[in-house]
């Protein structure tokens, strides 16, 4: 990680120069301060510690905390009143329960898609090849209960293949199935591409062919109850401008 | 007002703490009550019965129920024996055994979910010479849930019960010795009814805290309605799909913790020390 | 040999050395004060302390030989041991107490039960049989302890202080049921005290302990007429006075009266009188005191705090004063003067001997 962000740093620099007036609909960087909270999915956990970085370079008087967990956690400590600025989910269905309550200052914006892919032990010593391979007595599968995003999709990516699997374990986020594999206790699961990225080599990733694959869309927000709007709008426009993009496909996140 | 009755406040005022130290006492009391009292408040008690009685409330209930008896009857197993060998046994480094034994105590539960992995876990220490030669697993098992709940929960029983064999004397057990008793026949009829009240509150202790433990569980264990599944992870989980369904089960797990601790008398609780100034 | 011990103990800041036999059936009372090592040497003989040196043998049977590195447990020893506060359990009631020892060596339940019952019936403790020891007293618990190291048939009987806990009345019931046991069934018994009236009452021999050595063992009579050193004179050089004891006062063989405590039980006994109780005039004394006698003194023991005098007469007596006392009575060897005792300061006990 710490390599991708010094290779990032260079380019960043000079972003922030030339085309930053250009990525913040408001007054030019360095006039924001304040603290800014934003609530992350946790597959965005590595992708969003470097923009942390990198935005609190542009814009030095702001200090983001990026609060990292399941979206549907997420969503339910926005709604009972966390004091959150910006919330970027997993899914849209996480969104939408902000947004139902009436939570949200502006529209989401959609800033990444992410795809599927099977995390198996490193070295891949069950050999798992193919979706089907899952089902396979004896071997341990951890994935997500359904109101977690990758435990949603997990399961339509399954449900399309025509695959029953039982899982031996409902992780309350999509670390615990990462954690479950890294360390050797479960053989495989489904997680984001991005997560297999992050981990550094310390497990392995099976691609899940296109037509079966889900398509995780992440929808970023500002939240109505923010005093920092400005901050909040400068985080969303940084996201989604180049220098954002930059990092997030840095990890294997694609563009919406 | 009679004599007698002005006698017995003025007994009572003798008695009574400075005023500074009752309003701070009514505050630490205020800071653990309101908490429930909170919980009580939000629970949709119209929806309490139905949602208790949901096949995932009663599975969760019900494993909680098997796993933390288990993880006391293993804790009394294996703790009253610790607990004797540290009180009674003078062997060189038996302090630093004392702290790694009660280590759990103070160890993030996460940190000793993870700990355990790294010896139970297949590729740990014992885990993985135990799946190669007996297929035993774990991880993800009812077994494993009972594990990290003794782990956590025994070292309770172990201080209770040492302190309350620390404070016993030899005498009785010499008494029990030069009757005839070996050493094995002492513990049994002499040594084990004096601490009784010890290890009866020890046992409670363990227990509750095996009932809610969770942190070490949803590591190690992993969740999985009725195998391992317990209801504080329940309870975790239901926290964002079912809000209701989580305070009612809340609310449940308080109450049957509530109810034990009041059962535990006074003298249980403070045990020993007690029954022996009284003698 | 009952006991043939050489026991040799090293603690912190405290050596007990000590050799010692007792014969078949006797009973030996080891006198000493706090910290002579008399319970060390108890602990010893029935294994609760290691030895470091020596041999142990109970009724021919080695029980401990560090030569030879052997030890037997404690439950292994066939002895019967009472503690000073009685250790029953309280868990227990009081016929289970009696049992336990029964019990501990595999004896069926109901059989130990039995047995149990029957020492109870021997001390008279039958109507306790069922009670908690925690709703005795000090010593109907003393006397339970004392049925309950009976019950397995000790080949040697030891007496950790058996009476210092109690109360006047209570050390008497114990001597009493003691002193019947050692009638009806003789069993060979050390005798830990420093309260010299329970060697009275019971031993045939006493050894005195200090800082853990012996330092006089001899007939009872002998050590306590002529005690070694000042200390073994504190502790047991009292006057003993024996003879029958009929309404109310004691006649010796010769004669001569002395009047005891009313309530003393009748029969032949030993009185004994504290010197510090005996008091000395120049003219034959008037009022309370019954116990008058015209005297000769035979020696006088002068010390900074205390002065003693041996006196000769129809009883003879130790006598103890201030200095400033034995100055104003001039008291010389050879002078003939009036001692008198108290009849509340004289203590019977039953004598043995006889």
């Amino acid at each position: 990680m710490a390599v991708s962000f010094l290779a990032l740093i260079g380019p960043i620099a000079a972003a922030c120069s030339s085309s930053q007036p250009a990525s913040t609909s408001t007054t030019p960087g360095g006039n924001l301060s304040g603290p800014l909270t934003v609530s992350a999915a946790a597959s965005l956990q590595a992708a969003f510690t470097d923009i942390k970085a990198a935005f609190e370079l542009a814009y030095p008087d702001v200090t983001v905390t990026v609060n990292f967990g399941a979206s549907s956690t997420l969503a339910q400590q926005i709604k009972d009143g966390a004091p959150v600025d910006v919330f970027a989910s997993a899914d849209e269905a996480n969104m939408a329960k902000v947004s139902d309550a009436r939570l949200l200052s502006d529209q989401p914006t959609l800033f990444a898609t992410n795809s599927l892919e099977i995390i198996v032990r490193k070295g891949n010593p069950t050999k798992i090849s193919v979706l089907s391979d899952l089902s396979r007595s004896g071997l341990i599968y951890v994935t997500c209960a359904s109101e977690v995003p990758i435990g949603k999709y997990g399961a339509q990516v399954l449900q399309k293949a025509g695959v029953t699997v039982k899982p031996a374990s409902l992780e309350p986020d999509v670390k615990g199935i990462v954690t479950k594999v890294t360390s050797g206790e479960a053989d495989a699961g489904i997680v984001y591409a991005t997560d297999i990225t992050a981990t550094n080599g310390a497990a392995d990733g099976v691609p899940i062919p296109a037509e079966i694959n889900v398509t995780a869309k992440y929808p970023i927000a500002p939240i109505a109850t923010s005093t920092h709007t400005e901050a909040a709008a400068a985080w969303i426009a940084f996201v989604a401008g180049a220098n954002g993009q930059a990092i997030l496909q840095s990890y294997g996140f694609k563009a919406p | 007002m009679t004599r007698q009755q002005r006698n017995r406040r003025r007994a009572v005022a003798l008695q009574r703490p400075p005023a500074a130290i009752i309003a701070i006492a009514a505050v630490a009391i205020a800071f653990f009550a309101l908490p429930f009292l909170g919980l009580l408040w939000r629970v949709p008690w119209t929806d309490a019965w139905s949602l208790l009685t949901t096949q995932s409330s009663l599975t969760a209930l019900r494993l909680s129920v098997t796993t933390s008896l288990w993880a006391t009857a293993l804790s009394i197993a294996f703790g009253v024996p610790l607990a004797w060998v540290l009180a009674r046994y003078g062997f060189p480094g038996r302090r630093i055994v004392r702290a790694l034994c009660l280590l759990s105590l103070v160890l993030p539960p996460v940190v000793g979910g993870v700990a355990l992995f790294a010896a139970y876990g297949r590729r740990g220490l014992l885990g993985e010479s135990l799946f190669e030669w007996f297929g035993l697993r774990l991880p993800f098992s009812t077994a494993g849930v009972v594990l990290a709940q003794t782990f956590i929960a025994m070292p309770f029983l172990v201080l209770t019960v040492e302190a309350a064999l620390r404070g016993l004397d030899n005498r009785s057990e010499d008494a029990a010795r030069t009757l005839g008793a070996s050493r094995w026949y002492a513990f049994r009829r002499v040594t084990l009814p004096a601490i009784r009240p010890a290890l009866i509150a020890g046992a409670v202790l363990a227990w509750a805290r095996a009932l809610g433990e969770f942190g070490a569980t949803i590591t190690f264990a992993g969740n999985f309605p009725g195998r391992t599944q317990t209801m504080p992870l329940s309870v975790y989980l239901a926290l964002e799909s079912n809000p209701g369904q989580a305070l009612v089960l809340s609310v449940v797990m308080i109450g049957i913790s509530f109810g034990v601790l009041l059962s535990l008398r006074d003298q249980w609780l403070g045990g020993s020390a007690e029954m022996r100034s009284s003698r | 040999m009952s006991i043939d011990a050489n026991v040799q103990i090293q603690l912190a800041e405290f050596s007990l050395e000590v050799e010692l036999k007792l014969a078949e059936g006797e009973v030996l009372a080891v006198l000493g004060p706090n910290g002579s090592g008399k319970s060390t040497l108890l602990r010893a003989l029935s294994g609760l302390q290691a030895i470091d040196r020596g041999v142990i043998k109970i009724h021919d049977v080695v029980v401990d030989d560090t030569e030879h590195s052997i030890f037997l447990m404690p439950e292994r020893r066939q002895i019967g041991v009472m503690f000073q506060s009685s250790e029953l359990f309280d868990n227990l009631s009081v016929l289970e107490n009696v049992a336990f020892g029964l019990r501990a060596r595999g004896a069926k339940r109901n059989v130990a039960r039995a047995n149990a019952a029957e020492w109870l019936q021997r001390f008279s403790l039958d109507q306790f049989a069922q009670r908690r020891p925690t709703s005795l007293s000090g010593g109907q618990a003393q006397r339970v302890a004392l049925a309950r190291a009976l019950a397995t048939n000790p080949n040697l009987l030891l007496l950790d202080e058996p009476t210092s806990a109690l109360d006047i009345r209570a050390k008497a019931e114990i001597r009493r049921d003691l002193l019947r046991l050692r009638q009806q069934r003789p069993v060979t018994t050390l005798l830990v005290t420093h309260d010299p009236l329970d060697a009275f009452a019971l031993a045939d021999r006493v050894i005195v302990l200090e800082e853990g050595r012996i330092v006089q063992s001899g007939a009872l009579d002998d050590v306590a007429s002529h005690p070694r050193s000042r200390h073994i004179a504190d502790m047991v050089g009292l006057s003993l006075v024996r003879g029958e004891v009929r309404d109310g006062a004691l006649t010796t063989p010769s004669g001569a009266r002395l009047v005891v405590p009313a309530d003393s039980p009748s029969g032949l006994s030993v009185a004994s009188i504290r010197p510090a109780s005996v008091s000395l005039h120049r003219a034959e004394p008037e009022g309370s005191a019954r116990n008058a006698w015209s005297m000769t003194v035979t020696d006088i023991d002068r010390h900074p705090e205390r002065v003693r005098a041996r006196l000769t007469g129809p009883i003879p007596l130790l006598a103890e004063l201030t200095p400033a006392g034995a100055e104003a009575l001039a008291l010389t060897v050879g002078d003939t003067i009036w001692a008198s005792v108290k009849a509340s300061e004289v203590t019977v006990t039953p004598d043995l001997g006889a």
